[in-house]
């Protein structure tokens, strides 16, 4: 689905990617882990087109992602849910959901797309008239991905969901990652709390400085010394 | 000079009530192209003498007042998307005093070529529309028609932005401009496109001014410091703010005129538009200074 080959990227003269290749297929859940700096955030960005990447080849279905202009890629059926949730904060909640419909294909499925987030996400439904920067951060994450999901993507690019939430909330963030999955889209997760994104991933990556060092399925990274000891604090 | 809260108070309050009308369309445009672009139009009233000019001579040659006036609001639409693309674009990038002093560039551009093109001559369109007499006050229907087509626009372009997928786009590219792209929204042509709503609105307020007011090169100077005190003292930015502060500003300016003199009242609203600036220099409803 997502191809990324020897992809590199950076900001001015600072380097963060060294030749990324790496691929999600339909219906995975893919995290990315690593370290703070490690270039997680930089390569969500690199995929949606928030920054060009400076050499190697991207692909989604298909489409080259680097040929398309970044206001495009969502086109593709790439929403990527930024780091800090980004929601317009003095818009209400329902006109972000509208504003995640912008796309022509989109706008024609907006009433039936607004039925389905607000069902899966009940609570956003009561709130709809509220202004998003009046909901709680476990609501602004709901809104969030609920905004990607008004695009209707085939793949959901989540940035650091569980950043500066509690921790029971971040519980239930990671169970709404679970409940999307299960809804059928295709998911590439980028987290720094290892442990949490390891159970609920399929397969992930381990990125270090800008370059990937590992690539295992979930199962295997979580029983792997060096990384529960690297990142996991046990 | 007399003072007392008579009959002629209330017409003068009124009065004020029917200027704000317009000097809230006035300051809406300018509030709007600097919310979402972030950049000044310092030669804002004089893209609306551009419309009013345009607006005299479509009606001169012949053409319907209405007709005129559309051609009007089009030809400034354009004049706003024009100065969007050609010196905005150009400098979006650059400082903010690059900004103001490229646009400022254009007022005098704009007045040296109105002068050259349709001499110093004070013009109007000798349209009369007369006035109302209601107890003692006298309202003329130019200033009442100018009010309520004023207050009506305002209310459409509010369902616009409340309502519509762009109008939304452009109010959300107010409040984070960078995640745009992953909207799907291309910032470039809502700049476009709130560029010429810009310029529309101050086409309106041109074919509203027509109605009541001389039209010659130099008339932007006698509206544009105006606007531009009332977007300041509302809050750069927030249409609301404007909103108000037209209505303070204008009451400010019809009642001090009638209690003292015309020039009194605008002393006195620069006053206190100096005042609040001092306490709450982001202005009344300005989130950011």
């Amino acid at each position: 689905m997502l191809e990324l080959s020897d992809i590199d990227a950076g900001y001015g003269g600072f380097q963060a990617l060294f030749g990324i290749s790496m691929s999600v297929q339909p219906g995975e859940v893919v995290a990315v882990i690593g370290s703070n700096g490690a270039g997680k955030t930089t390569l969500l960005r690199v995929i949606s087109g928030l920054l060009p990447a400076s050499s190697g080849a991207m692909s989604m279905e298909g489409v080259s992602l680097r040929q398309t202009p970044p206001h495009r890629i969502i086109e593709t059926g790439i929403a990527h849910v930024p780091e800090g949730r980004r929601l317009f904060p003095r818009l209400s909640v329902e006109s972000n959901l509208k504003i995640g419909a912008f796309i022509p294909a989109a706008r024609k499925k907006f009433e039936e797309r607004l039925a389905f987030v607000y069902e899966l996400f009940p609570r956003l439904k009561e709130r709809r008239a509220q202004l998003a920067g009046t909901l709680s951060g476990g609501e602004q994450q709901m809104c969030a991905i609920a905004r990607a999901l008004m695009s209707g993507p085939k793949l959901v690019l989540l940035d650091e969901p569980s950043m500066g939430l509690a921790p029971v909330i971040v519980a239930q963030v990671f169970d709404l990652v679970r409940r999307i999955r299960r809804e059928g889209y295709t998911v590439l997760i980028v987290e720094q709390n290892v442990r949490q994104v390891l159970k609920i991933a399929d397969r992930a990556y381990l990125l270090e400085v800008g370059r990937i060092k590992a690539s295992e399925p979930a199962a295997e990274l979580v029983a792997s010394d060096e990384i529960r000891k690297a990142y996991m604090g046990i | 000079m007399d003072c007392q809260l008579d009959i002629f108070f209330l017409e003068a309050v009124l009065n004020g009530l029917l200027l704000a009308g317009l000097l809230a369309l006035l300051a809406l445009g300018l509030n709007l192209i600097f919310g979402v672009i972030d950049v000044v139009w310092i030669c804002y009233a004089e893209l609306v003498m551009i419309g009013m000019y345009g607006i005299y001579y479509a009606h001169k040659g012949g053409v319907p007042l209405l007709l005129a006036a559309l051609f009007g609001i089009l030809l400034v639409a354009l004049a706003g998307a024009v100065l969007h693309q050609v010196v905005i674009r150009p400098v979006l990038d650059s400082a903010p005093i690059n900004q103001l002093l490229v646009t400022g560039g254009v007022l005098f551009f704009l007045q040296a070529a109105a002068t050259m093109a349709f001499g110093v001559d004070f013009r109007n369109l000798g349209i009369r529309f007369g006035s109302i007499t209601l107890a003692d006050m006298s309202f003329s229907y130019s200033r009442i028609i100018t009010f309520g087509v004023a207050l009506a626009a305002m209310l459409v372009l509010w369902l616009f932005l409340s309502r519509t997928y762009v109008g939304i786009a452009i109010r959300a590219i107010a409040q984070d401009r960078q995640i745009m792209p992953l909207m799907g929204v291309d910032q470039r042509r809502i700049y476009l496109i709130t560029s010429a709503i810009g310029g529309g609105l101050a086409g309106l307020a041109a074919a509203l001014m027509v109605l009541q007011y001389d039209i010659y090169p130099q008339i932007g100077l006698q509206f544009g410091p105006l606007i531009f005190m009332i977007c300041v003292l509302g809050g750069l930015g927030s249409l609301i703010g404007g909103f108000v502060a037209a209505f303070i500003i204008s009451e400010f300016i019809a009642i001090g005129g009638s209690c003292f003199a015309t020039e009194w009242g605008y002393a006195i609203a620069f006053l206190f538009f100096m005042v609040v600036i001092f306490i709450r220099p982001q202005g009344l409803f300005g989130g950011r200074s």
